[in-house]
């Protein structure tokens, strides 16, 4: 399988301005050195808390903001170095949908408009009756009925309206879509519905994901690969099944220990974590983890743990750690 | 251990009236909190849930909504129809509730302590030094670190987590006998989810509280409740002991709503998920309102009146004519391998 995209040591700095000449005091650090790379045809799951990066993460990876230092590459191309026809041929192969359908539609386009703009502006129809026919077509493949083009996103439920933004995504036949927390705004018996349509369009079109979610068992449902991402560093990467069987990095320990029991005689053996993410403003030395680690020991302040440990144990090659343990 | 009724809620029923047409949003609900004891309230937005506690609470505005029909019986009192000045004696006091989203629960322009210092006026007639005291001892009992300095905190200083902890503080202050928790999780992290639920599971133990806790989260229910109802479209469709419930699923929804999450034998893109979305509460099916998403339909499901069944014992029923014992029901159950 090639590689569709490569992220490499990716730093992402919002400044923090303070004063009355509004002089930069601060960065918070949204991404703090991200290495990752998404094959064709993968579901690769970015988890963690909120505010440890996954959406800033997102975001960069396919150039809505662009990375302070690191480099982000499509198909081998950077994508920072890329001219503003080749940038127009990206925005094309790169789509993005957002957490909460109905702020990510505008209330007075129609459905017709919000899919078919695109269609229009890249070229890929001519003229107002074939961006008809076209938006019929994508309307038919995310499940909805062609008679809705006319209306209007209030007149939608939120399963239906994110399924319009599905639709939106897929118009430009894109090869790689980011899903920034899709379904987690969506009640559980439509999350179902929306995560096979995900998997459908996937094989028929053979689609990537960059899968962003906080919810671990959709992540393992969906995904082929996963990344743990901890105040935007990169804790753990590994197959799903490794990651959720044999979880080795003790922050992605914790998070799997506290999910909740899918059956009350469940027994847990719960790992409980003390405290709250530290601020990405001023994250600790080290290891980030080790403010709240249970297994911290002084080392972990000192030496950063940069090192990518290969997993002696399944003598897979998929399987990165950062950790002293 | 003796069940011991603190509230007993007698065909509660709530309406809302939308120009000149009354639609339901709770009907005929019945239940028992027990002392010391969890019930779960489970269903998908907009099924009475919340209605159903602010129904309790007689917080719903008049008019939009006509006043809730039915009995609360609170030590010996209907809290429907006690006056106000009672009631307010009692809301927030003895039966105190905690929200979804703690952020807007709480007030952005005064400080953590002042809006506390609020509650122990009014519900502990403590004032001064006293107060401060009480505030803290509350704060701690939450586990938050230095309580002393947060009391100068404005709600946007706190994260989450904090905010919700201090929501359930507020809520202790009066030495609640009931604690309505709507949601108390669905904002929060999974790490901070696990801190917040343990910690109402233990102060629950340490006050012996009845908790009737509203979620939509089947996990969250495996993991709190004794006693579970299930809700959908303004009725009660299943109701049972927390075991009973998760070893055997009756209802055909409960059976959706837990077969839509993902789960270690879930195959990928083979969810099953329930079709279609929640009924408007404008238009709700006739007979059985779950029966256009249903996948055991049958016809006698489509009009009239649904009764509820036992399922193995009196504690366990649903509502739902698979349960009727008639030949057709017995055939649709064979046909899905449920028994």
């Amino acid at each position: 399988m090639s590689v569709l995209l490569e992220i490499k040591d990716l730093h992402v700095n919002f400044p923090i301005y303070a004063g009355i000449f509004k002089r930069k005091v601060a960065d918070l650090k949204a991404c703090n050195g991200v290495s990752l790379n998404l094959k064709k045809g993968e579901v690769l799951g970015i988890v963690g808390e909120s505010g440890c990066g996954k959406s800033t993460l997102g975001r960069a990876a396919i150039r809505l903001i662009d990375p302070t230092y690191g480099t982000v590459k499509f198909l081998g191309n950077d994508l920072m170095s890329l001219k503003k026809k080749e940038l127009m041929q990206f925005r094309q192969e790169a789509q993005i949908v957002f957490q909460d359908p109905f702020s990510s539609l505008n209330p007075r386009k129609s459905i017709r408009d919000a899919i078919g703009e695109s269609l229009l502006y890249h070229g890929i129809v001519k003229n107002l009756d074939e961006q008809r026919d076209h938006v019929a077509e994508i309307l038919t493949q995310v499940g909805l009925s062609p008679d809705i083009m006319n209306r209007y996103p209030h007149q939608f439920s939120g399963g239906q309206q994110q399924r319009i933004c599905i639709a939106r995504a897929i118009a430009l036949n894109p090869k790689l879509i980011v899903c920034d927390e899709v379904v987690s705004a969506l009640d559980v018996s439509v999350q179902a519905q929306i995560l096979n349509l995900l998997h459908d369009l996937k094989e028929r079109l053979g689609l990537s994901y960059l899968f962003i979610s906080h919810d671990l068992s959709i992540v393992r449902h969906i995904s082929d690969r996963v990344v743990v991402l901890y105040l935007g560093k990169v804790m753990e990467t590994a197959t799903t099944k490794e990651i959720f069987g044999n979880p080795k990095h003790p922050y992605t320990q914790a998070l799997l220990s506290s999910t909740p029991k899918s059956n009350p005689r469940e027994v847990k053996n719960r790992i409980f974590l003390k405290g709250q993410i530290p601020s990405p403003i001023n994250p600790p030395s080290g290891c980030p983890f080790r403010t709240r680690c249970p297994y911290a020991k002084a080392i972990c302040a000192e030496i950063p743990p940069d090192k990518t440990i290969f997993d002696p144990a399944t003598g897979k090659e998929d399987h990165h750690y950062h950790c002293i343990l | 251990m003796k069940r011991e009724p603190v509230l007993i809620v007698n065909q509660l029923n709530a309406k809302l009236q939308i120009g000149d047409k009354i639609y339901p949003v709770v009907e005929d609900l019945s239940f028992e909190l027990i002392k010391g004891q969890t019930l779960a309230i489970v269903g998908e937005s907009g099924c009475g849930k919340t209605m159903t506690a602010l129904s309790l609470m007689r917080l719903l505005s008049n008019p939009l909504s006509l006043p809730p029909t039915g009995e609360v019986l609170y030590k010996g009192n209907n809290l429907l129809t006690i006056p106000e000045k009672e009631m307010r004696k009692i809301r927030g006091g003895k039966i105190a509730m905690i929200f979804q989203d703690p952020s807007s629960a709480l007030n952005p322009v005064y400080r953590i302590g002042d809006q506390l210092m609020e509650s122990v006026a009014l519900h502990r007639r403590l004032f001064g030094d006293e107060a401060v005291a009480c505030v803290i001892e509350a704060l701690k009992e939450v586990h938050i670190s230095s309580p002393e300095e947060r009391l100068y905190d404005y709600p946007h200083q706190l994260s989450g987590g904090m905010k919700q902890r201090i929501m359930i503080a507020m809520a202790l202050i009066g030495e609640p006998d009931i604690l309505i928790a709507d949601e108390p999780t669905t904002a929060l992290d999974v790490t901070i989810q696990l801190q917040v639920l343990g910690l109402i599971k233990q102060l629950q133990l340490k006050k012996q509280m009845a908790v009737l806790l509203i979620t939509h989260d089947m996990g969250v229910v495996a993991e709190m409740a004794d006693e579970v109802i299930v809700m959908y479209a303004s009725n009660k469709v299943e109701s049972g002991e927390v075991n009973q419930i998760f070893d055997h699923m009756a209802h055909p929804y409960t059976m959706g709503l837990f077969n839509s999450r993902p789960n270690d034998s879930s195959s990928k893109g083979n969810l099953k998920a329930i079709k279609g979305s929640v009924p408007s509460i404008m238009n709700y099916p006739e007979g059985c309102r779950f029966h256009p998403r249903c996948p055991f339909v049958m016809e006698s499901c489509k009009k009239g009146y649904i009764p509820n069944f036992e399922i193995k014992n009196s504690s366990h029923l649903a509502k739902c004519l698979l349960y009727d014992g008639s030949f057709v029901s017995l055939e649709k159950l064979k046909e899905h391998n449920l028994i």
